[in-house]
């Protein structure tokens, strides 16, 4: 029989071996904790999470609620977007890139092509209404994407109604869209050159049926939220991030506006035309989500303005660019499946001008070379500085294209924001930085 | 306005002529056709913007007569760059004791400035482009890979915009290293923003950032193995069938140069 100190004392009766066990060790083992130090415990928040905003995990040190330490994990949604362009032609580009940030399609699309045109020299050949309806086009989609901005975060904060209203809105934009291009999302409707598809007449009147209803609608939304006890109590004074750590961290568009620098690409490098048109860059001093709402809401009222200014210098006149080795897309037609060649032009080239046919297929199948050289274009997402890297090696392909994505960017700054306050507040402002992780996964 | 004569063009000669576009089939035809505007600068090493859809020194333009990707070069520019070009960098040389040694050549191409800078001195170069007053570009706006594939050992580019607010500039820095040694400071202590950029550029191309606080796979899987935006990376896909037609993946389709 051996003793052993580790194990239970042990006796020989006459039923058999007895052990007598003690709860000696459990004691030392509780002692030896220091109840306060060894608090902290770490939680895995998504990326299947509603409050998340899309595929974002984060990894959470709580020291009871208060978080002590935070990392975002992203690259969920990561297509390869960037690689797949390069195997197709410079105008096929602009369907992959519209599927980024699903939020803002115009955005993307506008700013590959702006990057594109750089490329080929031709900005200054760009039609004044390509460059209008751009601006209609990125305006209209601004606000869309404030508004599914404002629902999502309502619902994170648990603004139930916000959400039906804020999508109800959309809705009504995604109609004005599919109008015009056919598509609803991901529309690949702004075409190095111009823009695919003329603005009908009938899209014309609901936008100014829009205008007239949005303005309204806006005034509801404030009286729903601003003076509500719990949404204010969940958004002033909530993740605070001033100019010098935006800056610092890159954070661009309303963030950076919030915190009180008027830095808009719109006004400070114009592009598509933005510096003949009257709007103001809106800032707060609040630097939190509650300065963040106010900003994007009084965006969406100067994106009115905008709207309203493009609609009356919308001139008729042609939406490409008038070289035809470059405009291919400028024959197309809205049918009943969506965008195509229009019937006039397949009954051109298929019955009437051989050359035309060559030319239209050597255009559709290879497309239009680029002269080497790399540009970087920068224009003002709804979510801040989307820029376009391009690069080209003088072939019909983009020899590499690179996205700076304001979502990818922003939500660097999240720990920043997080770390040091409660649980809750990292949604308030994960949700303020408007994250899109189809743009920051690309 | 392109310079066609041999002589001047030294990429085209130092290859085989199997490697020339059109399968280095000559033909002596002025090239005619298609120019897409483009500025009148075009780098030496390009033959790109003329010809019937840039085809030259052929009448093959089947995309099946061993097209080749041209090379991306541009030589550098000379004084005066024009617009706040020589103002930038006249502020740098001044701030910066030895700029020569640090800047490879500078180039000014379609209203943009880029400073090739020695790796091993893109740390110091982004900080006094930071800190001098004089310059101010406060904001590094985006950080991102090229490879040029082909080109010379140093295939592996990183390309910096940086933004001044105050003054309201941009200026692209780049800086080249190779595969075997792809070694580059991080600016993430200048600019913190830089932090995941060059992670994803770490991720995208092996480049490995010196002195990150972190530098770890961020959009790929962690166990990934490989470079994908590397030109030698391949594109992966499998065949379609469509109507009774297979469609290869995009990268197996018929290459167009």
């Amino acid at each position: 029989m051996t003793t052993n100190p580790s194990y239970a004392p042990e006796r020989e009766t006459s039923e058999g071996k007895v052990f007598t066990v003690t709860g000696g060790d459990w004691d030392t083992v509780v002692n030896g904790t220091d109840p306060v130090s060894d608090e902290r415990i770490i939680v895995n928040m998504g990326p299947q999470h509603p409050s998340t905003h899309g595929v974002l995990r984060l990894i959470l040190e709580l020291e009871g609620e208060t978080v002590r330490e935070m990392r975002s994990v992203v690259g969920y949604l990561h297509t390869g977007i960037e690689k797949s362009i390069e195997y197709r032609n410079w105008t096929q580009g602009t369907t992959f890139v519209t599927r980024m940030d699903y939020l803002s399609p115009i955005f993307n699309e506008t700013a590959y092509s702006l990057a594109v045109e750089k490329l080929l020299g031709i900005e200054d050949q760009i039609t004044e209404r390509a460059s209008t309806i751009r601006v209609l086009m990125m305006e209209l989609n601004r606000i869309s994407s404030h508004l599914v901005w404002l629902a999502t975060t309502g619902m994170e904060l648990g603004a139930i109604s916000i959400m039906l209203y804020g999508f109800r809105e959309r809705e009504y934009i995604l109609e004005i869209f599919e109008m015009i291009t056919g598509l609803r999302m991901n529309m690949a409707y702004v075409r190095p050159g111009g823009v695919a598809q003329d603005v009908p007449d009938s899209a014309v009147k609901k936008i100014q049926e829009f205008l007239v209803m949005m303005p309204k609608r806006l005034k509801e939304y404030e009286d729903l939220l601003s003076g509500q006890p719990i949404w204010t109590e969940r958004t002033q004074g909530v993740a605070v991030l001033d100019v010098t750590a935006c800056v610092a961290l890159g954070v661009t568009g309303p963030v950076l506006r919030s915190a009180g620098l008027p830095w808009d690409l719109r006004k400070t490098e114009p592009y598509c035309g933005y510096e003949n048109y009257e709007f103001d860059v809106p800032t707060s001093n609040d630097a939190d989500v509650w300065g963040r709402y106010q900003v994007r809401l009084a965006e969406i009222r100067e994106s009115l303005k905008l709207v309203e200014q493009a609609l009356d210098k919308l001139r008729p006149g042609p939406i490409m660019v008038a070289d035809k080795k470059i405009a291919w897309p400028a024959q197309l037609a809205l049918g009943v499946d969506g965008l195509g060649n229009s019937l006039e032009h397949v009954a051109k080239i298929m019955g009437q001008s051989m050359e035309s046919l060559i030319h239209h297929f050597k255009l559709v199948t290879e497309g239009f070379r680029v002269p080497p050289g790399q540009v970087y274009v920068a224009i003002e997402g709804p979510r801040g500085e989307l820029g376009a890297h391009a690069v080209s090696d003088g072939g019909t392909r983009p020899y590499r294209v690179h996205f700076r994505e304001p979502s990818f960017v922003n939500l660097q700054a999240l720990p920043a924001m997080a770390e040091g306050g409660l649980i809750a507040d990292v949604i308030a402002g994960g949700a303020s930085l408007d994250p899109v992780m189809g743009g920051c996964d690309r | 306005m392109v310079t066609t004569s041999p002589d001047k063009d030294p990429v085209t000669d130092a290859q085989a002529p199997s490697a020339k576009p059109g399968g280095g089939v000559p033909v002596q035809a002025t090239p005619v056709g298609a120019t897409t505007g483009a500025p009148a600068e075009l780098p030496p090493s390009s033959v790109a913007g003329r010809g019937m859809f840039g085809i030259s020194g052929s009448g093959d333009t089947s995309g099946f007569g061993g097209l080749v990707r041209r090379r991306v070069g541009a030589g550098g520019s000379e004084r005066p760059y024009g617009g706040y070009f020589d103002e930038v960098y006249d502020a740098l040389e001044e701030a910066f004791p030895g700029l020569d040694d640090a800047i490879e050549k500078v180039v000014v191409d379609r209203g943009e400035l880029t400073l090739h800078v020695k790796a091993e001195r893109i740390l110091d170069v982004a900080r006094t482009m930071r800190d001098e007053e004089s310059l101010r570009f406060e904001l590094c706006s985006s950080v991102s890979g090229v490879d040029y594939l082909g080109s010379d050992e140093r295939r592996l580019h990183v390309t910096y915009h940086l933004t001044s607010m105050t003054y309201r500039r941009r200026v692209r820095l780049e800086v080249a290293v190779g595969t075997e040694h792809p070694h580059v400071p991080s600016v993430a202590p200048v600019y913190p923003t830089a932090d995941w950029q060059e992670r994803e550029t770490y991720d995208m191309f092996g480049i490995i950032f010196d002195g990150h606080p972190g530098l770890t796979r961020i959009l790929m899987p962690d166990d990934w193995e490989g470079y994908p935006q590397r030109k030698d990376y391949p594109l992966g896909g499998v065949p379609v069938e469509y109507k009774g037609a297979e469609i290869p993946p995009p990268d197996r389709r018929r290459s167009y140069q």
